[in-house]
């Protein structure tokens, strides 16, 4: 199919519908708006599940029941909104279900604002629940990469039997691009749900028991390096990073979602000046894309994070780097977007005091 | 010699040795549930929700496909549920500091919403789990661990009426408290529970049937001192009936 221009949220809402969401369970929360409007019309039509929950907190305590269920399930909300989720993410985890969870990030902390940022990335990749646990998360850069992720997540939850979070800063959710809903994507090879809890015990000849509780120690030491090995092979399999002009490249940005198509421009100018400067787009921010940082070549000497955040995602790179380069930072918040003339000035900056 | 069988436990629960405290009503009420699915011939098609508190393992004890609910959210993930397996019969088993107080928002929504599912809501008046914590439900003088001279109205409120609070919603259907304190009022509680099950068989939306029931252990009572408490102080705060019968086009609202 021909490329259609796009709302980001409702795109993502589209691509729900696509990647064979069964049903939607939220609550409105700006910027994210968009994606429960679009659903509320449109899953019907299909024949599918609408909820409007009475808060976050029901959203997501729908959403396991659902998904327990043996259903597709999503829901979506922005940055607060994830605070309130954590705790059923956290029992989605325990139980081993699939789901997925778009994050249109805000500002905060608190009830912060409602302009783009990135302020989550240790809300997305640490988690605010409970227990040892991770969530498969992207942070894609522009719709068609949001959309084909969003199509694929239902699968990779599937496969997982875990959550997988989608975080984009508001932009990417308001900002309008062409964008073709039907691009394939890659699909797993999926198992049935006979782990299902869903009232069909008489079929199946057995009941089955959807639990997070496990009282005795040493089963759920058990039960959590079941995880463990789950996200073990999550960090071997689903790293995903863009390496953008680093081949030749003295410093480096490291950027993710709508900081790195920023990071593009500022590279691009600077390429044309003949600075020699690249960058490692991270596409999953857990696992963390170490592997990105091996492919680098011996011309490097600094990195330098961006973020509409104030080093959230820098804590990673400082556990990757091991000490090899010189790690600069600059980040912008509260819904700051910064321009590319500012990731520019730092490039200069970082080129000249590295030298 | 003829041999013949005059009583033999439910199919509706399992073999597991139910964890609760002697004297406590809440076997009674389990056998009630597991005899009416049982019976009605849905144990095959049911999703039971345990909910956190005492019955946080009744999950292991009814004999259906089961999940297990965060504190108060039972009837959240039962709407999960049900929206999306509306043929399964769906239940969540709660006690009165999960619905009452943490869970207040989620129970009042999915009566609001009308969601075709089966609440049994036990209501002893107190936090049994935990150790015998103050609930919404207590009595006014009622001592527990957090309210150790007696619940004072000043500083906490008076006792919730879930029963009579839900009768208000529009979206209930309906709604009835009963007690397990006596052979007669156990037989009518399982009426209770056979009508609150064919609302939900017959797509007629939210029940919820409320039992009266007693904690010999942090009341400080014995099992029989417990059954006569609950009569002589909760059902007379707690009166037993039916607060909501949509069914009949009689709202009550």
């Amino acid at each position: 199919m021909a490329k259609v221009l796009m709302k980001g949220n409702e795109a993502m809402a589209l691509a729900a519908i696509k990647g064979g969401c069964d049903a939607f369970f939220g609550y409105p929360i700006t910027p994210q708006n968009e994606i429960p409007e679009y659903l509320s019309y449109h899953m019907q039509e299909h024949g599918r599940v609408f909820v409007q929950a009475e808060s976050e907190v029901a959203a997501i305590n729908m959403v396991y029941g659902a998904a327990g269920a043996g259903a597709r399930v999503l829901t979506s909300s922005s940055s607060p909104g994830i605070a309130l989720k954590q705790e059923g993410i956290s029992y989605i985890v325990g139980s081993e279900l699939p789901a997925v969870i778009i994050n249109v990030m805000r500002g905060g902390p608190g009830l912060g604002g409602i302009q783009p940022s990135q302020g989550d990335y240790n809300q997305v990749t640490r988690g605010g629940g409970n227990g040892d646990y991770h969530l498969l998360a992207f942070a894609p850069e522009t719709l068609q990469e949001t959309v084909d992720i969003v199509k694929q997540s239902f699968d990779l939850a599937d496969y997982y039997r875990n959550p997988v979070m989608i975080a984009v800063d508001g932009l990417i959710g308001q900002m309008m691009e062409p964008v073709d809903i039907d691009k394939e994507v890659e699909q797993k090879t999926l198992e049935e749900k006979t782990w299902a809890s869903d009232g069909t015990s008489g079929k199946r000849g057995r009941v089955n028991k959807i639990v997070s509780l496990h009282l005795d120690p040493y089963d759920l030491e058990k039960h959590n390096l079941k995880l463990k090995a789950k996200y073990d092979e999550m960090v071997e399999k689903e790293q995903r990073y863009e390496m953008i002009d680093t081949d030749d490249a003295e410093i480096v940005i490291v950027a993710y979602g709508s900081m790195a198509r920023i990071a593009r421009s500022a590279v691009k100018e600077l390429r044309n000046e003949g600075v020699k400067v690249g960058i490692i787009r991270p596409i999953t921010i857990w696992p963390f894309p170490e592997k990105a940082f091996d492919e680098l070549p011996e011309s490097v000497h600094t990195l330098l994070t961006v973020e509409m955040s104030l080093g959230q995602m820098l804590q990673d790179v400082k556990i990757v780097n091991q000490g090899r380069y010189q790690l600069e930072f600059y980040g912008r918040a509260g819904g700051v977007v910064p321009e590319a003339s500012e990731i520019m000035d730092q490039v200069r900056k970082h080129l000249k005091g590295a030298k | 010699m003829k041999t013949q069988t005059v009583y033999k436990p439910t199919g509706g629960l399992t073999d597991r040795p139910l964890s609760y405290c002697p004297g406590c009503t809440h076997g009674i009420i389990h056998k009630l549930v597991g005899e009416v699915l049982e019976e009605k011939g849905l144990l095959d098609e049911t999703v039971a929700i345990a909910s956190v508190g005492c019955s946080v393992m009744s999950y292991e004890f009814f004999n259906c496909d089961t999940q297990q609910a965060a504190h108060g959210r039972a009837p959240a993930v039962a709407t999960g549920i049900k929206r999306v397996r509306p043929d399964a019969t769906v239940f969540t088993y709660q006690g009165d500091g999960d619905l009452a107080s943490i869970g207040m928002a989620e129970i009042v929504h999915a009566a609001h919403r009308g969601e075709n599912i089966t609440v049994v809501f036990v209501n002893n008046a107190i936090y049994g789990m935990t150790g015998g914590q103050m609930a919404p439900t207590t009595l006014i003088g009622q001592k527990t661990t957090t309210s150790p001279r007696g619940r004072d109205q000043g500083n906490t409120g008076l006792p919730l009426r879930m029963s009579e609070l839900l009768a208000t919603v529009p979206g209930s259907t309906y709604l009835e408290r009963v007690s397990v304190h006596d052979p007669k009022h156990i037989r009518k509680a399982k009426k209770a529970l056979e009508k609150a099950f064919d609302v939900q068989e017959k797509k007629q939306g939210f029940s919820m049937i409320e039992f009266i029931s007693t904690c010999p252990v942090n009341w400080g009572m014995t099992p029989n001192d417990s059954l006569n408490w609950a009569v002589d102080n909760l059902i007379p705060y707690y009166p037993l009936g039916v607060y909501k019968d949509a069914t009949k086009g009689d709202d009550n609202a």
